[in-house]
């Protein structure tokens, strides 16, 4: 009768068929596609964070090199914010009206629910009158912050510097939001970690209209915050504030350690800046300008970073490594022929035939080339002769990342035999062609931490503790942790030291150092080194330490284009020993403190080869 | 009295038990939706979840008085029902008041009444009524204008009352047509049109020219089957065109494609006009007049879209065909609604639990979003238990409707089944991103007295009609 009763089941059909859909759909939306549950999450959640105090560092003598002070950072929830006066806004924040309106669209495209940041590191002396006038302004609010703050004014490229987190940072940790400062060089970068402490965390639920519902999760996510953890250094504050001074208008670097544990006492490099340019809001108008200073690079810590022949400080060296070899006896002479000396001359006019003692006194080249030679030929061939110098340098830390915190140390070179191999041909090289090694000079390069650790390595009679920073962490409990660092021992046996040490006393007890760097009470043994600059006036070296017995200071100084060692890296080695020591510069000595404070070095002639 | 007694014995237990159980579910959501932490009893009569509460006795004190009923009183009045509802909807414009930018409310004492929402159920027991009559032929010209007048009056009402939702679902009765007898090309054109109009808003109008006059001759040709009049036809169309194409592309938009459109259709059509003159060949225009209804559609529909809808129409049709997606404007909602739904995971966030509709994300949460809650706080079960009612419901009321031996209880069994199919596609549809966003309540669970109470009486009339389905209902 009824000729269309089949069309029920088309009926039937298409509505189960959009059912089916609808249940396909439902499926992929509610089960395998995970990004709606974010989505959700991230409507509801307005995580407020508190950041944590970040470490303070100390120097040896527990005074504050660096600490906080308050900041605040405005934001603003654009959604919220009521049209307003903007030049007396902007009048509060020091504003430009152009720069308030893009980072309000800045802000707008972003999220109109959620705030962003306006300006940041608002001085507590700006933050006071905006307080006062904020409730003027809906949907702005303030955030507080910690700020750096360097009162001694100095080590800047030690201590390094903060900085907002880059997206790249962001990828690489998850801990860092947008907005997050972290260290960027220095010990700020090395103890980021133990600094930065661990933020707080609160999270709350909010509507559409971004206001607070409750706690999310019944508030058993939230975290408070960790304080950051103090550094306790090795360096001496007052030490090193006087070291910067004494290189005032000079280019170079300067490191001092304590051989027995190898903590850095003080660490320059010249020209340095305001650490204090680095914090606030005209940082990055100052880095802008420190970044491209491409005449005195202040950024640079030329101290791990700028790498030279050591020059004559490297006698020291292979005097050590020819009495380990057994390849000359500390009674062995030389005869110098001064100027005429072939095939290095000796600038020095001294007694001659010498022996080491009077060799390190005078410096003499020719005594060294010969004392080279006989390490070398002590062997079957050159090249073992070599590998065996070469192992005796290593053992001393050259060649090689020394280990402090600062991940921006270099290596230096001291070429492999290889090297030669290519360059002269395998077995077409020996002891003289490759002399220039036995005067510090040629392919040889050493940073000023390395010639330091040296010196320090002498002191110490024959090893070292890896040079280091920071001796102790501080922790949230405030108990100190010790850090250990590792002890290296080089080849050379320690009863060959005295005889070089005695000559190094010699260098500034019989020469004309007896007047600059001669301590009345203290025995100082040192060594200085006139680096030959091929584009330009010489660089001027001196590594030393003191006492002669139980050394307390071993130093390494170098100036660029300031000539001989003698004229000025000893001078001011010799005072930053006494200030350091002694705690105080002798009246004699008060005039020659004056004469290196007021050199100026920078405008040296620079002729380009 | 035997016969009364007959009546509670013969009701679809099963339809109501599923009734039942849907506006239970709905008034729990609705607690969930708009919780309040102020008012937490869901008796609280000033929230809307106790409010709710109230409206759903009423509905069932309505379905209790439906069954109560005499089921030829239905049949009896029909008519006039249907034009009573249709003087209140016409009286709407004078007495109704404004909610929600739409004129359709009449209000009672503390009652909103949506003559609208009425309609549906009177227009359906007209449908029902007219179809069952003795002399009632679907293909004469007389029935179908007069079914179309049935369903078209209201429509048009509804429509000048600014409630596009609401008239738009009138069209499913199409599909109670087509159960009757209607040609199923009907059927079939109606999803081409849909089909094409989406097409016009996805590409612009050469591309829909060009799929439309090939599909057309495609058609031709194979009912023809001449093969070499067809391929004539289709390169010098396609050639005029394409040269009218290339030079509006050189000339960069600068004149408005229409004119280039149409220029293009006249020229070719003389062309092939005069060809078919020399062939003596009368019947080639049915290729022209292809050709021409294929532009001509194209580009009224392009008219249409932009010169009569309004922006928020275009702004919804065109997210949902994915041409424009602003997440902070049009697209705002749907967005939010997929988040809410989507967040709910398999077995979802927990009676309460739901951030998305609590805190306001989701848009009219306890009315057209409804179901966005279950989705949230029941996940993928709740929503797949409300989806198995529905069709629960719905192929329940096909089944009873064909069990009725009286037409005019199969027809308006018929026109329940498919309202009540078409609120539940475009409703849910729409929150999950595969409707537009028309705003129409998710039949039984949406929050609102106007909207239940006509579902049940839709659903109930049905419900006592079938319960004299072993009788012949006479008139």
């Amino acid at each position: 009768m009824d000729t269309f009763s089949k069309r029920k089941y088309i009926i039937a059909g298409i509505m189960l068929g959009v059912a089916a859909i609808f249940i396909l759909r439902l499926f992929t939306i509610q089960i395998t596609n995970k990004t709606y549950k974010q989505f959700a999450t991230r409507n509801v959640l307005r995580k407020i964070i508190t950041f944590p105090a970040r470490g303070f560092i100390y120097d040896r003598h527990k005074e504050m090199m660096v600490y906080n002070k308050a900041a605040y950072d405005l934001w603003v929830v654009p959604r919220e914010v009521k049209p307003f006066d903007t030049t007396a806004f902007c009048s509060i924040i020091q504003m430009e009206r152009q720069d308030l309106r893009d980072a309000l669209n800045k802000a707008k495209q972003y999220s109109r629910f959620k705030p962003s940041i306006i300006v940041g590191q608002i001085s507590p002396e700006s933050n006071a009158p905006l307080q006062e006038k904020l409730y003027k302004y809906p949907g702005f609010f303030t955030q507080s912050r910690t700020l750096r703050e360097y009162p001694s004014k100095s080590a800047a490229q030690v201590l390094g510097y903060v900085g907002e987190v880059n997206q790249q940072m962001i990828e690489k940790d998850s801990y860092y939001r947008s907005g997050d400062y972290i260290g960027v060089t220095g010990l700020e970068k090395a103890y980021e970690k133990e600094l930065r402490g661990i933020k707080g965390v609160t999270k709350s639920m909010v509507d559409v209209h971004n206001r607070i519902k409750g706690k999310y999760n019944e508030g058993l996510e939230d975290t408070t915050a960790i304080l950051g953890q103090n550094l306790l250094t090795g360096l001496d504050a007052e030490v090193q504030a006087y070291a910067e001074l004494l290189m005032t208008n000079k280019r170079g670097a300067i490191v001092a350690i304590e051989p027995a544990t190898g903590e850095i006492l003080l660490m320059v490099s010249a020209p340095s800046y305001d650490p204090n340019l680095l914090v606030g809001r005209q940082r990055s108008t100052n880095y802008g300008i420190l970044v491209n200073d491409s005449v005195n690079k202040p950024m640079w810590n030329r101290a791990v970073i700028g790498t030279f022949p050591p020059g004559s400080t490297f006698k020291l060296v292979n005097a050590l490594i020819a009495l380990q070899e057994h390849a000359i006896s500390p009674f062995d002479r030389f005869s110098c022929s001064g100027q005429s000396s072939s095939p290095i001359k000796c600038t020095h006019s001294h007694v001659s035939p010498l022996a080491m003692r009077e060799g390190i006194r005078e410096s003499c080249n020719s005594y060294f080339w010969n004392l080279y030679r006989n390490v070398i030929n002590h062997y079957s061939t050159s090249a073992e002769g070599y590998q065996v110098w070469r192992n005796h340098v290593l053992s001393f830390g050259f060649s090689e990342k020394i280990g402090t915190e600062l991940s921006s140390e270099v290596k230096g070179n001291i070429p492999q035999v290889s090297y030669y191999d290519k360059y002269f041909g395998q077995k077409k090289w020996n002891a003289m062609t490759i002399r220039s090694l036995s005067i510090g000079q040629g392919e040889i390069e050493v940073t000023p931490l390395q010639l330091a650790n040296m010196a320090a390595t002498i002191a110490n009679r024959g090893y070292y503790i890896t040079p280091h920073l920071v001796k102790a962490i501080q922790d949230t409990n405030r108990v100190y942790r010790e850090l250990e660092y590792e002890k290296k021992v080089t080849g050379i046996n320690p009863e060959h030291f005295e005889i070089v040490i005695d000559g190094m006393q010699a260098v500034i007890d019989e020469t004309r150092l007896s007047q600059s760097v001669h301590m009345d009470s203290i025995i100082v043994c040192g060594k200085t080194g006139t680096v030959q600059n091929p584009h330009g006036a010489d660089h001027s070296a001196f590594v030393a330490f003191a006492p002669k017995n139980n050394p307390k200071i071993a130093i390494a100084v170098f100036i660029q284009n300031a000539g001989f060692g003698a004229t000025y890296a000893a001078p001011i080695a010799g005072l930053i020993m006494e200030k350091y020591l002694n705690d105080s510069i002798p009246p004699r000595k008060k005039d020659l403190e004056r004469r290196m404070i007021e050199t100026d070095l920078m405008n040296v002639i620079q002729v380009k080869k | 009295m035997p016969n009364r007694n007959n009546v509670w014995a013969n009701i679809d237990w099963i339809t109501v038990s599923i009734y039942l159980a849907m506006m239970f579910i709905g008034w729990i959501n609705i607690y969930a939706a708009v919780y309040n932490e102020e008012h937490k009893s869901i008796f609280d009569f000033s929230q809307q979840y106790g409010k709710q509460l109230i409206w759903i006795f009423a509905a069932i004190f309505i379905a209790v008085l439906m069954i109560n009923t005499d089921s030829k009183f239905f049949v009896t009045f029909a008519f006039p029902i249907y034009v009573i509802i249709l003087v209140l909807l016409m009286l709407v414009p004078f007495i109704g008041t404004v909610i929600n930018g739409a004129k359709s409310w009449i209000q009672i004492g503390n009652f909103l009444l949506q003559p609208s929402e009425f309609m549906k159920m009177a227009t359906s027991l007209a449908i029902a009524r007219y179809i069952s009559s003795y002399n009632f032929k679907m293909h004469s010209y007389k029935s179908l204008l007069t079914l179309l007048a049935i369903i078209l009056i209201p429509v048009g009402l509804i429509f000048l009352q600014n409630d596009t939702g609401s008239a738009i679902v009138f069209g499913v009765f199409l599909l109670v047509l087509y159960r009757e007898g209607l040609n199923g090309i009907v059927l079939f054109f109606a999803f081409l049109i849909a089909l094409v109009f989406i097409l016009t808003m996805v590409v612009d109008s050469y591309i829909t020219i060009w799929i439309l006059s090939l599909t057309g001759f495609l058609v031709h040709f194979l009912i023809r089957r001449k093969s070499k009049k067809t391929l004539v036809a289709m390169g010098i169309f396609g050639s005029v065109y394409l040269i009218f194409w290339l030079i509006n592309y050189l000339l960069q938009g600068t004149i408005d494609p229409l004119y280039f459109i149409l220029t293009a259709a006249v020229i070719s059509s003389g062309i092939f006009y005069i060809y078919s003159l020399v062939l003596r060949k009368r019947n080639l225009a049915v290729l022209i007049g292809i050709y021409l209804g294929s532009v001509l559609f194209s580009v009224s529909v392009d008219y249409v879209f932009h010169n009569i809808m309004e922006q928020h129409q275009r702004d919804r049709i065109n997210e949902l065909l994915g041409i424009q997606s602003d997440l902070h404007g049009a697209g705002y909602h749907v967005n939010q609604s997929k988040i809410a739904i989507g967040s709910g995971g398999f077995i979802g966030k927990g009676f309460l639990q739901g951030t998305q509709t609590k805190f306001d994300f989701v848009p009219e949460q306890s009315t057209d979003f409804i179901f966005c809650t279950v989705g949230e706080e029941w996940g993928f079960l709740g929503t797949t238990l409300v989806i198995g009612l529905f069709m629960g419901l719905l192929m329940r009321l096909i089944f009873m409707a064909e069990r009725n031996r009286s037409k005019f209880s199969r027809v308006y069994g018929y026109c329940v089944a498919t309202i009540l199919f078409f609120h539940f596609a475009i409703n849910i549809g729409m929150t999950i991103g595969l409707a537009p966003v028309i705003g129409i309540p998710l039949p039984f669970f949406s929050y609102g007295g106007s909207s239940l109470w006509s579902f049940t009486l839709l659903l109930f009339v049905f419900v006592r009609l079938d319960a004299n389905r072993f009788e012949q209902l006479s008139y």
